[in-house]
């Protein structure tokens, strides 16, 4: 078992997660996983339940979970959001700026590599749900 | 501001290569110490234009919308020089690459490009590539504004896009400010043009274009966006495809099929179901972004008393003149094309002394700047008449003068098997073997605007859907053969091109070319082009000519 990231200060949810089909189904769980190809749009009428939403990274080059991510943040959810499965060191800086801050990685990451990877780059040029001032709001005030 | 006409980098643009540069370096040392396996290194490379090809890496360079000042061109020149073979080779997406990189020269390649504020990212991958534009932009006499402000904002935007950086498949996007479209927009993942509307300056968005397996022309999907709503826009269109374009199957996961399967009408349903979503979350730099970038871009310091006279008496540079330059949008000045397409030469190589020479000639006439284009050629977009017979004397005496732009040896070829590993057949060869033939001017010019496209695999890198005549390798049982298409434009007048038939040898199809083109000449009527006269003749005449 490789051990969990996690930037968060609260305490790691133990309830396992269900899948989007059986936490549609039932009204008293709180954490739910979401495969890639699953519609994160749908849990949006009942995220004040949720405590752990967990997105599927089949293999680290199906980028649909950044949108989910995204998807869940821009509506406010506060709850922790993690990646799992194909998450590798490379991938973690763009997951964090989508929301996620959380991580179930396959296969451990290096602590030191994934620092390094996270204090690079100084600014940014897009906003996301990150609330990173993007390098145009730098340049304007 | 300096006294270029093109954008230059403040510190964070500049923060971000130079950290991007030590990013790289140290994910090529995690490689080179396999740390990293090949499968994990892949889409690292490739977001930073590293190709394996089949001898060698490649390392595809950004040239920003096709925009490039002398130092940064001597900087290629350099690189070509010392990294490579001596050459380098200007692709159909305006940008350059080199055939023969080692991958641990690549960071410090990397770094001489940051040190003139230029890079490699996201020239390869499943990521928004380097934004394309019209070559001639800011010079051509017929552009509503200058669309480069509007490609650099985009370019700013989709820079290390943390949504967008594992899409599909790749994802290119062009924009343009005239009718006249020199920049094959519509067959664009994402096509912008700038218009006008009540007096306010915006974007025509165009989604779905492409060449490939599949070719498809992009459907308008909205006639108006305005300035600072632009990457709300677009990223409503990303994300669309991001979350329903197909990942089942590389050669259908392009937006195009999207757009298709869909429906233009349902695609576009749901981007403004996202777009009323996104224009609430703040993404839009405000317009202040766009004025500051605008600046940079202001005309260079034009002689406004520049003469239009012109001494045409000696006949070579005459010809030059007349097929080789196009109106400015300032009297007393011409935009000049220099053909990389001689007889016999590879279409878009030029080797480190020509780029040298190029950037020395930008530098001496130009202002500084040049382009390149999609038809790979260099464009100095701003000559003064005056010294346009000295520049073609210089770049005639370096081989730089063919006088045939737009006419049948100014050809688009792919790299084809010479280099690439997807490949069926070699297109480069045709391409040389098609220059010789068509060798003489007078002829070319006699058959007038031919655009002739090679591909060496359906993957469609040399555009050959969009060629008047266009020419696909294919894999026969082994062998190399080539089948003729006819109709295709990448105009404004967008069409795809539609295979004659049984496909050649390599001496075949370029009889068969001559066969159509002697059709043509035969058919025409007053002053048509080939593809006007293919369009009203039809197909059936070209292929009873060929096949009888």
């Amino acid at each position: 078992m490789v051990e969990a990231i996690r930037f968060r200060d609260d305490n790691v949810h133990e309830e396992p997660a269900v899948s989007l089909d059986a936490f549609l189904d039932q009204s008293n769980a709180t954490a739910v996983r979401i495969e890639a190809g699953e519609d994160a749009r749908l849990l949006l009428p009942l995220l004040d339940r949720l405590a752990l939403i967990e997105i599927d990274f089949p293999v680290f080059g199906d980028g649909r979970g950044y949108s989910a991510a995204q998807i869940l943040r821009e509506a406010g959810y506060k709850g922790e959001l993690r990646a799992s499965g194909d998450v590798l060191v490379d991938q973690i800086a763009y997951m964090r700026r989508c929301g996620f801050d959380a991580f179930a990685p396959d296969a451990p990451i290096d602590a030191k590599v994934m620092k390094k990877a996270l204090d690079l780059y100084d600014e940014v040029y897009q906003g996301t749900t990150d609330s990173r001032a993007p390098i145009w709001k730098l340049r304007h005030g | 501001m300096g006294d270029i006409s093109m954008y230059q980098y403040d510190k964070y643009d500049q923060q971000m290569v130079d950290t991007r540069v030590a990013e790289f370096r140290d994910q090529v040392e995690r490689r080179l110490a396999g740390e990293l396996t090949e499968d994990q290194f892949k889409p690292l490379r490739l977001m930073n234009g590293l190709y394996l090809q089949l001898h060698a890496y490649m390392l595809r360079v950004a040239i920003p919308y096709g925009t490039l000042n002398s130092k940064q061109m001597r900087m290629l020149g350099h690189i070509a020089r010392k990294y490579d073979r001596d050459y380098g080779h200007f692709t159909t997406r305006q940008n350059i690459q080199y055939n023969w990189i080692k991958l641990e020269d690549a960071p410090d390649i990397l770094a001489n490009l940051a040190s003139v504020e230029m890079h490699a990212i996201q020239t390869s991958g499943n990521c928004i590539r380097n934004i394309s534009s019209d070559q001639y932009a800011g010079a051509a006499a017929d552009e509503i504004a200058d669309p480069r402000p509007w490609a650099e904002i985009l370019r700013q935007w989709s820079s290390f896009h943390p949504e967008f950086s594992y899409l599909p498949r790749k994802f290119k996007i062009a924009v343009i400010a005239s009718d006249e479209d020199r920049a094959a927009m519509r067959l664009h993942d994402i096509g912008i043009q700038l218009v006008h509307k009540d007096g306010e300056l915006g974007a025509k968005f165009f989604v779905g274009g492409g060449m490939g397996r599949t070719p498809m022309i992009a459907p308008e999907i909205r006639d108006f966006v305005p300035a600072d709503e632009l990457i709300s826009y677009a990223e409503a269109c990303l994300r669309v495809y991001n979350r329903y374009g197909r990942r089942d199957n590389k050669y259908k996961a392009r937006i195009k099929i999207l757009v298709h399967e869909l429906g233009k009408e349902e695609y576009t349903r749901q981007v403004e179901e996202e777009f009323a979503h996104m224009k609430t979350l703040g993404l839009n730099p405000p317009v202040e972004e766009l004025a500051r970038i605008t600046e940079y871009f202001a005309d260079p310091a034009f002689d406004k008393d520049a003469s239009d006279d012109l001494d045409l008496s000696d006949p070579d540079f005459n010809l030059w003149v007349d097929q080789n330059t196009v109106a400015h949008k300032q009297p007393g000045y011409a935009i000049a094309t220099i053909s990389l397409k001689p007889k016999s030469g590879i279409p878009g190589d030029a080797s480190s002394a020509q780029i040298d020479l190029m950037a020395d000639l930008a530098e001496q006439y130009s202002f500084d700047e040049m382009r390149v284009t999609h038809s790979q050629n260099i464009v100095l977009p701003h000559v003064k008449k005056s010294d346009l017979y000295a520049l073609w004397q210089k770049l005639d005496e370096a081989g730089l003068a063919p006088a045939n732009l737009d006419l049948i040896t100014d050809s688009i070829a792919c790299p084809g098997l010479d280099y690439c590993s997807l490949a069926n057949a070699r297109s480069i060869p045709l391409a040389q073997k098609i220059s010789e033939r068509f060798a003489d001017l007078g002829r070319q010019r006699e058959l007038g605007e031919l655009k002739l496209k090679i591909s060496g695999c359906i993957n469609a890198c040399g555009h050959h859907h969009a060629g008047h005549i266009g020419i696909l390798g294919v894999d026969r049982k082994g062998t190399e053969n080539y089948q003729l298409l006819l109709g295709g434009s990448a105009a404004e007048d967008t069409s795809l091109a539609k295979i004659t038939g049984p496909g050649f040898d390599e001496d075949g199809v370029i009889d068969a070319i001559e066969t159509v083109t002697d059709l043509y000449l035969k058919e025409r009527q007053e002053d048509e082009r080939f593809i006007d006269t293919y369009r009203r003749v039809g197909m059936a005449a070209f292929k009873e000519a060929i096949y009888g």
